[in-house]
């Protein structure tokens, strides 16, 4: 599905990506793990098209989407959460979730004015379809209020919320449990997991906490210092001395415990 | 009491009705150019040549419907020319952010540099202007010119004092009503309005949704040439027209947007008229007025006027100087748009 090839991304002497590469299959759920500052989210930049890499190149679905803006990204289906929480903080939370599906007819002044048949219609459909996310993500109670109030949990569902009002190829998760607390992470959890089974979403996620990666990923690609370390399964990959050394340092062999974030 | 009334009287027709109408002018300006710098991020100083250019392009279709024949009974053909003016206007911004920012946007340049660029741009429509009309003054309001006429309102009152309304000014308050609920309502309550405070709130994630770029960009441009173009007409109805006269306006809007807080609508709008009326209010001389409102042995012998009307900018400069070191993020601090 995703395919990155000798990735690297400069920034002066700062080496943040050097020359990854890794593979995301159809319909996985990867985790991406590492160290702080390993690369993780420059990795995550570049591939949704905020940065131009230095060198390098990324295929989506076999086709070279190097150095595309996130805007076509998106109308490739790629999309993406941040890992400090984004919102449109004057628009209320349906009103944000509403902003998410493309080339609706209401964009055009021309449509505007004279179309406001079709507008309404597709609007109708919009809000219909934010009503479904906003009861899956079991946020009705805040629907009507601005984004901008909410909590940063309630920010992250609404981040997760958006990568379900368009059918997604591929979602690019950052960080979305941290700072969550677990009953709201098993929320995140089970619809990470049902949008992966009932809609075919694959996702790729930045994680740190393990127990969640345990849960969800499968493969799991490990990074440190603009590299990639190693890929595997979960439990393969925490028991791997190289992991375990470099987020922990050396003389520590114990596996992580739960909530470790390096 | 009738000197109470005719002091009113005599403040509503100096003071008042003018600085009404000069503020609905001066907010329908800054209302243009809060909205680029919401959604582009940058103080666009060509704004005020744009406002130039808009209403030359009108003033040539004026004279266009003057030379065919076409009159709008007792309101000025201008208004006629005006959409068509607008069109001239939006398709000047549009060709404008074509060949210039749009370079800029996708360099990802500094604030600044925009700034910069449009300072060029403003030469260049100010130039443009100029070789099309010239610079001399351009007379072009026609129809009935009073509404309310200083004798018609003595007669019907019976007091000293008259009060004079020309067509112009009501024109311009009913259109600056008209136009400001529109983009409120436009910017709240449509798809496309609603982006463009999404794109104004927060652009990385605006570019991660359903949200064109271009189209944002592109409508806050004929927004804003619109604006500019009403904003200049309506202000060549009431006085004259003059290139040199509309690039001065740069500072009294200015000074209304940051005023209001820069980016905000509403606070461009307010800042209109705080400007306005205080540029009257201190250039007018106040010696009617106390004399009417005194006993007689107070009245004063002076003009009683703070400033003289040459130095009427030094008004928004003052303003504009207060604010910035006072309260920078403007009365209605806060969010953008």
């Amino acid at each position: 599905m995703i395919r990155v090839d000798n990735l690297n991304m400069h920034f002066g002497g700062i080496r943040a990506v050097d020359g990854a590469s890794i593979e995301i299959a159809k319909g996985s759920i990867t985790g991406l793990i590492g160290p702080n500052g390993a690369g993780k989210t420059t990795l995550f930049n570049v591939i949704a098209g905020h940065y131009t890499p230095t060198s390098g190149h990324v295929y989506l679905d076999g086709e070279d989407v190097t150095g595309l803006s996130p805007h076509e990204l998106f109308h490739q289906g790629l999309l993406r959460t941040f890992q400090i929480a984004h919102e449109f903080s004057t628009l209320t939370v349906r009103e944000n979730l509403m902003m998410v599906p493309d080339n609706q007819p209401g964009e055009t002044l021309w449509d505007t004015w004279f179309k406001s048949g079709t507008v309404r219609a597709r609007e109708a459909e919009v809000r219909a379809k934010a009503d479904e996310v906003i009861e899956f993500l079991e946020i009705s109670h805040v629907a009507n209020e601005l984004a901008g109030n909410l909590s940063g949990g309630q920010k992250k569902l609404l981040e997760l919320g958006r990568t379900m009002m368009v059918d997604a190829k591929i979602v690019f998760l950052d960080e979305v449990g941290a700072g969550v607390n677990r009953t709201l992470l098993n929320t995140i959890g089970d619809a990470i997991l049902r949008l992966n089974r009932e809609r075919g979403y694959t996702f790729c996620m930045i994680e740190h906490d393990m127990d969640f990666i345990g849960r969800l990923c499968d493969p799991v690609i490990v990074m440190a210092e603009g590299k990639v370390l190693t890929v595997g399964k979960p439990d393969e990959v925490m028991a791997n001395e190289a992991v375990i050394e470099a987020y922990l340092g050396r003389g520590l062999k114990n596996k992580p415990q739960r909530g470790v974030t390096a | 009491m009738t000197d109470i009334l005719n002091a009113l009287v005599l403040l509503s027709n100096f003071v008042l009705i003018p600085a009404l109408s000069y503020g609905s002018q001066l907010a329908l300006g800054a209302l243009g150019v809060t909205l680029i710098y919401a959604v582009l991020r940058f103080s666009n100083f060509a704004h005020g040549d744009m406002m130039a250019l808009g209403t030359m392009a009108t003033i040539m279709i004026t004279w266009g419907l003057h030379a065919m024949g076409v009159s709008f009974g007792p309101l000025p053909t201008a208004l006629l020319a005006l959409p068509f003016g607008i069109l001239i206007a939006m398709a000047v911004a549009l060709v404008t952010d074509r060949a210039v920012y749009r370079f800029y946007r996708k360099q990802r340049s500094a604030p600044v540099v925009f700034v910069m660029a449009s300072v060029g741009v403003m030469f260049m429509y100010n130039a443009i202007t100029r070789i099309f009309i010239g610079t001399g003054d351009q007379r072009f309001a026609d129809g009935e010119r009073f509404v309310l006429k200083v004798n018609e309102f003595k007669e019907l009152t019976g007091l000293d004092q008259g009060l004079a309304i020309r067509t112009s000014q009501l024109i311009t308050v009913v259109v600056m009503v008209a136009v400001v609920a529109f983009v409120f309502w436009f910017l709240q309550k449509t798809r496309t309005g609603k982006a463009m405070r999404a794109y104004s709130d927060n652009e990385d994630l605006a570019l991660l949704s359903g949200i064109n770029p271009d189209r944002v960009v592109r409508i806050t441009w004929i927004l804003a040439a619109a604006l500019a173009t009403i904003a200049g007409v309506l202000y060549g109805l009431d006085k004259s027209f003059r290139p040199f006269v509309y690039f001065q306006l740069l500072l009294p809007i200015f000074a209304s947007a940051i005023v209001g807080g820069i980016g905000q609508p509403l606070g461009a709008i307010a800042g209109g008229f705080i400007v306005a009326f205080s540029e009257v209010m201190v250039t007018y001389a106040w010696k009617g007025f106390i004399t009417l409102i005194v006993p007689a042995d107070m009245a004063p012998e002076g003009l009683v006027q703070l400033l003289g009307t040459d130095y009427k900018f030094a008004v928004s400069f003052i303003i504009l100087v207060v604010v910035l070191l006072v309260r920078p993020t403007g009365i209605f601090k806060g969010r953008v748009i």
